[in-house]
């Protein structure tokens, strides 16, 4: 057969279909390169984990153990307890997502089930251009006007306070969880919200007995996100909780307190820094990995229930 | 080929028995050779070893139900298939000669002289101009771009629509346009054979029977390959038809190949038969 | 009996609800509390908004030129950006260059190149967990990376490549959700007759993502405008220096950002730097409105259907 075949007049060879050489090294250099850059990103995140874990391993072998567990966060005096700028970090974010519960998840039902396409159009670009604040913007309007306007009209505070600043990262993740939230709802598909008003039901029941439950992982995936999210913001609480200097354990909102990411730019920008104080550089790297670890394993569980949104529809 | 059985059973089981001796052509004569080829998409077998020749300028209907492999089958003419990360086959494909799927031939080029018309018209979202243009200017094309677009568009028998607004995008043309648009766009590039995945099924049937029109001029100078659900269409429009159905593994196979007046009045198998007169399923 | 009255009430109820679709209270509320929550949304941005312009009032009006072209200074009525602007500028330049090339060559990898691999699906996830890394870690890494070990220091070039780094995995994930939105038949046109992948990218998928691409590489870039967190870890100087130079004879030497600027006014409790700080605000949030009715005013113009 083959040697019937080659014998044809007509018979044409591997060599008949090539494109031309210059075309073809083109094509393989520009693959090349497409392949660097998106490796680029495996290097980044190896030099993020390895600078991250190396210092903070640093710090793990030199501190004295007896020095994590004291009265407070004072790298300066060598003090670093660790529950301190946690348990901060967790107050804060308490209270952000008090905030950001109800208004993302409620903003979000009412753009995917109640607002219409008009007002959709309005709506959406302007939640999005709240998501677009800097964080440092809302850090300037927590201290300039909602903590003196709103937690000190009501409580008996300082200026610096971890209230106001949990308000305000509670301000910047609404829209973030909005907008996570009505995704979800929005790959509900319209055949269930159909047959649940096929069957006589209003929109109210319909949204919170159909929907909601329908979307409840995406939901809860924007929850998780806006944690993680309020976790690792730091200029607001860096200008707004106060305790630039190191802090003492305090769990009161009224009161100023620290949290992981504040003790870090503190570190950073040298108002905790002594020369020779050997571990202030370890410690700052030691909080960074933590943050890591929290965030990332928190995305992870995130990205699970938008997954599980995923593969239900 | 020596024990065929007669019984339905045996018909369902060892389908490459049941159409006999496969059609051969004569050597200079055959633009596709097909051996044993089978196409996967990842473990699922979507069409399991087929055996045929296409011949040169003449039209080759590909008839059979929906998912039995048709597309798959057209894809694998041109190595469409190699864009679907999973797929891949077994067996050749041989096109004058050469084993399409050997190291050292391009896909690139093989697409270039084995062209697609697609089911869904797709022109590309530019003027009419480039879309026909395109081609021929990767390729490379020295000549006047403007002659070969006049007269890609002519043999698509649509110039005289368009002739006054080259410029215009080739996508506010209706269906039956856009369609013949894209025939113009795959023989700009001076193609071989033009594979067509159900041109029409989009269209109504005005628009169909101008490009079935279209089609017998064009096989003057082109081998065209034409899947289609429609067996009317095979029936006017073709010289040869294969019939694939699906087995209980879902893979497609070939049932029969025939020219077509033979196929459709005297067709070999019961299994053709029963679809061809509605009978199927 | 019981039957019958059961009947008799399911009457009542469906003829209660034909009739008084209107007096339904709870649905009533439930909508109003959904609204309300937004509504509260958009009105903090309202109150955020008018707080600053009003609190930057006097040096909006009194100095507005002066602001803008002085640099920062220990005396607030003679403070001004300029520094922050030419810092700020020049790191979206730096990001700009660096971020989208490599960004959008990661995307067109995954999405037009890549099989389903091992290798993709790796870098994919990679991608994914970067994008939601807290920016203050970035800022970690280029204090040990660029700062330290590549010895740049405390300079603007490693604050820009830091940033760059921060925004790449953003522009990766908006330009591959362009790329996902091309239409595969426009590819399978383009492959049926005889392009290669580089030559289907650029003719036909990219110019049919650009809008999108676009889109998303101007709101990173807005992000990295606002960004101070991790230029605080590399040396942005939030306090007051003298040294103002074009943006090339910047990128060795110490620099300030708008919001780096703004982070150190608002630390002042006096009320003159307050109006600085709100004076630089209102000029960040300018660009980034800017940013944003851009994106706005592409996606409604090109959101087209195939
Ligand atoms: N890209 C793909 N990936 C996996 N399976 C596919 C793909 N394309 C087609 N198939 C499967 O292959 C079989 C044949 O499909 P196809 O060739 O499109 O049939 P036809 O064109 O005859 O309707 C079907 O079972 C279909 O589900
Ligand atoms: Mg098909």
């Amino acid at each position: 057969m083959t040697a019937h075949t080659a014998s044809r007049p007509n018979a044409l060879t591997p060599a008949d279909l090539q494109i031309g050489a210059g075309r073809r090294r083109r094509e393989r250099a520009i693959g090349a390169l497409f392949l660097a850059a998106a490796a680029s990103s495996i290097v980044i995140s190896a030099a993020i984990i390895i600078t991250l874990a190396g210092n903070a391993l640093n710090f793990v072998v030199q501190v004295d153990p007896g020095k994590l567990v004291t009265d407070g966060w004072f790298p300066r005096r060598g003090l670093y307890d660790l529950a301190t700028p946690i348990v901060g970090t967790l107050v804060i974010s308490g209270i952000a997502m008090a905030v950001a519960t109800p208004l993302g998840i409620g903003a979000g039902i009412y753009l995917s089930e109640y607002a219409g396409r008009r007002s959709r159009k309005i709506l959406k670009p302007i939640i999005e251009l709240l998501a677009s604040i800097p964080s440092v913007v809302l850090g300037f309007f927590a201290l300039a006007w909602i903590s003196p306007n709103i937690v000190q009209a009501l409580f008996d505070a300082p200026l610096f306070n971890m209230l106001a600043a949990g308000i305000a990262v509670g301000i910047l993740i609404t829209p973030l969880v909005a907008s996570v939230a009505e995704d979800a709802m929005h790959a509900v598909p319209e055949y269930l919200r159909e047959a649940s008003y096929g069957l006589g039901a209003r929109r109210r029941t319909t949204s919170i007995q159909v929907v909601v439950p329908a979307a409840v992982s995406g939901i809860v995936a924007a929850l998780i996100l806006g944690v993680s999210r309020a976790i690792g913001e730091t200029m607001i609480v860096s200008m707004v909780a106060g305790a630039t200097g190191g802090s003492l354990f305090n769990l009161n909102p009224l009161d100023q307190g620290q949290t992981m990411t504040a003790a870090m730019t503190a570190l950073a920008i040298g108002s905790d820094q002594v020369r020779g104080a050997a571990l202030t550089f370890e410690s700052l790297y030691f909080l960074g990995f933590l943050l890591f670890l929290m965030t990332f394993g928190l995305n992870l569980i995130s990205d699970a229930f938008v997954r599980r949104v995923r593969r239900k529809y | 080929m020596g024990a065929m059985s007669t019984t339905d059973e045996a018909e369902q089981i060892a389908p490459a028995a049941a159409g006999g001796p496969p059609m051969t052509f004569d050597g200079d004569q055959v633009v596709f050779e097909l051996d044993d080829l089978s196409c996967y998409y990842g473990d699922f077998r979507a069409v399991r070893e087929i055996s045929l020749q296409v011949p040169k300028n003449k039209i080759t209907a590909l008839i059979g139900p929906s998912g039995c492999g048709k597309s798959t089958l057209l894809r694998s003419f041109n190595r469409m298939n190699d864009l679907v990360d999973t797929a891949h086959i077994t067996g050749s494909v041989r096109y004058h000669g050469v084993d399409l799927y050997a190291d050292g031939v391009d896909p690139v080029e093989v697409r270039r002289r084995i062209g697609m018309v697609f089911q869904k018209p797709n022109p590309f979202p530019k003027s009419i101009y480039d879309n026909v243009a395109f081609g021929p200017r990767i390729a490379g094309y020295r000549g006047n771009m403007d002659e070969l677009v006049e007269q890609s568009l002519r043999r698509a028998a649509i110039w005289d629509e368009v002739k006054d607004k080259l410029k215009s995008p080739g996508t506010a043309l209706s269906g039956g346009q856009q369609q013949r648009l894209c025939i113009a766009r795959a023989i700009a590039v001076e193609p071989d054979v033009i594979l067509m995945d159900e041109p029409c099924s989009a269209l109504d049937p005005i628009a169909t029977l101008k490009i079935e029109e279209l089609m017998r001029e064009l096989r003057e100078n082109y081998t065209i390959v034409i899947v289609t659900h429609n067996m009317q269409q095979a029936a006017r429009a073709s010289n040869f038809t294969a019939f694939l159905t699906m087995g209980e593994d879902r893979a497609g196979y070939l049932v029969e190949m025939a020219a077509t007046e033979e196929l459709f009045t005297r067709p070999a198998n019961r299994i053709t038969e029963d679809y061809i007169t509605g009978r199927f399923g | 009996m019981a039957a019958q009255s059961e009947a008799l009430s399911a009457r009542d109820l469906v003829a209660r609800r034909l009739q008084g679709g209107g007096s339904d209270w709870r649905s009533w509320v439930l909508e109003g509390a959904l609204l309300l929550s937004l509504l509260v949304a958009i009105g903090i941005l309202f109150v955020l908004v008018s707080d600053v312009l009003m609190k930057a009032f006097p040096v909006l009006v009194e100095r507005p030129l002066d602001f803008l072209t002085s640099t920062v200074s220990a005396r607030a009525e003679r403070a001004g950006i300029i520094q922050a602007i030419i810092g700020s500028v020049t790191i979206t330049l730096i990001v700009a260059a660096l971020a989208i090339p490599i960004g959008v060559g990661a995307a067109i990898y995954l999405e037009e190149y890549a099989r389903d691999s091992r290798l993709s699906r790796f870098i994919r996830t990679n991608i994914r967990n970067l994008a939601g890394v807290p920016a203050i870690v970035y800022g970690l890494l280029g204090l040990a990376v660029f700062s330290t070990a590549l010895g740049l220091g405390s300079v603007l070039l490693a604050g820009g490549l830091t940033l760059a780094v921060l925004v790449l995995p953003i522009v990766v994930i908006t330009t591959s959700e362009a790329l996902i939105a091309v239409p595969t038949s426009i590819r399978e046109a383009a492959f049926g007759v005889g392009a290669t992948r580089w030559e289907t990218i650029r003719s036909h998928v990219l110019p049919y993502a650009a809008p999108g691409i676009f889109t998303g590489t101007i709101l990173s870039l807005g992000r990295a405008f606002g960004e101070t967190a991790p230029l605080l870890m590399v040396g942005a100087i939030a306090g007051t220096f003298s040294f103002v130079g074009a943006p090339w004879e910047q990128l060795g030497e110490g620099y300030t950002t708008l919001p780096t600027i703004v982070y150190h006014w608002a630390g002042y409790p006096q009320a003159e730097f307050r109006a600085l700080g709100a004076a630089a605000i209102v000029v960040l949030l300018g660009v980034i409105l800017l940013v944003n009715a851009t994106a706005i005013v592409l996606r409604n113009r090109y959101d087209r259907k195939w």
